[in-house]
């Protein structure tokens, strides 16, 4: 099985719970205690850089000597939240209206796409389909110079606008990849029997696969806002902190005449974190189902 | 004819949009791109046109390909992408095997080793840049601090400010991010295998090392191709890690994606240009042949 033709969307992981094994029988041993304190060992180091987020996050300006750096905050304190809060609510409010539409549509063209690669077998069909796959992997600084050129051009304006476009384009390839995939995994039936109904291939994408796509738009919906939410490269090139997204707002920030306080930069990467930490919480699965079916983007 | 329309007609129709995007956008942009890697923008008033720009072939590529700057940039790459990638395969394939026998409380593990994939690069920089702060001794927090704490002070060194081995130190917190993930694709990997596979091997009376070494890991080599070609082609575009920890100017930690932004910031486009198409070069080296070798293993 590689990444790019796993086609089950949770399957492996998804149902850790169910599994058909039987379990190994518990008793105590040495090596099962042992692997355990492992596992707990790498929890904790997984954990650190979150202890020190969320306790920097709550210290005051001067619980910030180097010797306190791992103490807990002598003062608990909400300021560094109420200055990240000011500093980032209008990016993260614009980042929002940036993510959603770009989901939304990549996701629709990823289906038709996906659907037509998966059940239309024309010749050369397998090398159309590792064309748009490529698209994926590409360093996008290999197109930036003329895309910045044809962005300006074409009078789209700088920022959320000209961001929802790319994401909208650079998203194609991975959208297309999940949905080709899961849609391999259709009985043939159900489409035929639409078929042989008299339906052409666009009335049986609308009125018969369309309807059971939805798990596999939820997994590619929350990859698309996961990835557009985290991007900086394209933030970086084609808006600016006033007309941005969050990550570009919070690297300023980070960055910015507030260097030293690291409580603010700190109350910032959780506030700017959190959306996409609940999706990951609320809906694991499906995310998981994404890492799985569509590999990564870059 | 139109029955040629209708079998071809509305499948051309719902995937044309998308056809033509690509086209344009991937393959028409890059086309653009080698041509402007071969004149001489190399600055603003040639880039807004306000000046003649001239071809000239392949100079911008020897020239930097020559520049001491961007062979420490290839370096950096390099270096970056051999910790990175050794980092996630080893942690990986650690947790998966830690987790790979269902265990109790199996899940919250998983998910805290997955959970730092769902959050940006420039976020974990925020607190990856106090963690590697590279103040010592009385002055020391982050590790450095951590590192007096737990009584081993000698530990102590200067992360990224390192001149020849800074970037190794911007990989770590890739390698914190990402673990999880090639975590998730061995995890997957250990229960696509049959469990009559394993219980084959007991019966044989093979050990628990050589069932792994004779029977699983056989079986897990294209999970490992698809983490190592997935992890290396990340790697090849670092650029929102060490924009986060470090600076673009900083020549530590410099890679040719951070040199593409700062030839971009100075209007220089030739040279942002070329630099774009070595990178597309270093990564279809790696992405191309597993394309292939996917689309095939798939036909067939």
């Amino acid at each position: 099985m590689t990444a790019l033709t796993t086609d089950g969307l949770a399957a492996p992981l998804g149902h850790a719970g169910q599994d058909h094994r039987p379990r190994a029988r518990k008793r105590f041993s040495l090596a099962r205690t042992l692997k355990f304190l492992a596992m707990l060992f790498f929890l904790l180091v997984v954990l650190i850089p979150v202890y020190v987020l969320i306790v920097t996050s709550f210290k005051g300006v001067g619980d910030a000597s180097p010797a306190r750096a791992w103490s807990l905050p002598q003062l608990w304190t909400t300021e560094n939240w109420q200055a990240a809060w000011t500093a980032l609510s209008p990016a993260i409010f614009r980042t929002l209206q940036m993510v959603i539409p770009a989901a939304l549509i990549s996701s629709f063209l990823g289906s038709m796409n996906g659907f037509v690669l998966a059940r239309w077998r024309f010749p050369g069909a397998d090398l159309v389909f590792t064309l748009i796959l490529f698209g994926m992997f590409i360093p996008y600084q290999a197109v930036m110079i003329p895309l910045l050129q044809l962005v300006l051009g074409s009078g789209l304006p700088s920022g959320i606008p000209s961001l929802i476009v790319l994401h909208v384009i650079y998203g194609i390839p991975i959208t297309t990849l999940i949905f080709r995939n899961y849609y391999m995994s259709v009985p043939n039936e159900l489409i035929e029997a639409a078929r042989v109904d008299g339906a052409g291939m666009i009335r049986t994408y609308f009125s018969v696969v369309l309807p059971i796509s939805v798990p596999s738009f939820v997994v590619v919906l929350i990859w698309q806002f996961t990835s557009a939410w985290n991007d900086f490269l394209f933030a970086v090139f084609f808006s600016s902190s006033q007309n941005g997204p969050v990550t570009l707002a919070l690297n300023n920030l980070a960055n910015g005449a507030l260097l030293q306080n690291y409580g603010v930069s700190m109350a910032g990467a959780l506030l700017a974190s959190l959306p996409t930490l609940l999706v990951y919480i609320l809906l694991g699965r499906y995310f998981i189902g994404g890492l799985m079916s569509g590999s990564v983007k870059g | 004819m139109p029955r040629q329309i209708r079998r071809w007609g509305p499948p051309l129709l719902l995937i044309s949009p998308s056809l033509i995007i690509i086209g344009v956008f991937v393959y028409g942009l890059i086309a653009i791109n080698i041509n402007t890697s071969m004149t001489d923008i190399h600055t603003a008033a040639q880039a807004t046109g306000r000046k003649p720009s001239e071809f000239v072939g392949l100079v911008n590529y020897t020239d930097l390909l020559a520049s001491p700057a961007f062979q420490h940039s290839l370096r950096n790459l390099v270096l970056y992408t051999v910790v990175f990638l050794v980092g996630t395969m080893v942690m990986g394939f650690v947790w998966a095997w830690l987790l790979d026998r269902p265990a109790r409380g199996e899940g919250i593990f998983r998910s805290v080793y997955l959970f730092p994939m769902a959050v940006s690069f420039i976020a974990s920089g925020v607190v990856w840049r106090w963690l590697l702060n590279s103040n010592q001794g009385e002055n020391a927090s982050g590790l450095n601090r951590l590192f007096q704490i737990l009584g081993v002070p000698f530990l102590q060194n200067n992360w990224w400010n390192n001149v020849n081995y800074g970037i190794a130190a911007i990989a770590i917190p890739a390698i914190w991010q990402l673990s999880g993930y090639v975590m998730a694709l061995f995890l997957a990997g250990f229960r696509g295998i049959p469990e009559e596979l394993r219980e084959a091997g007991r019966i044989d009376g093979a050990s628990e090392w050589k069932l792994y070494r004779y029977v699983l890991f056989p079986q897990l080599s294209p999970v490992a191709l698809s983490a190592v070609v997935i992890i290396g082609h990340m790697s090849l575009k670092a650029f929102d890690l060490i924009m986060s920890i470090s600076k673009p100017a900083n020549y530590q930690t410099k890679v040719p994606a951070v040199d593409m932004y700062v030839f971009k910031s100075a209007f220089n486009y030739a040279d942002a240009a070329a630099v774009g198409v070595i990178l597309l070069v270093i990564v279809a080296i790696l992405i191309v042949p597993y394309l292939v070798h996917t689309a095939r293993a798939e036909k067939s």
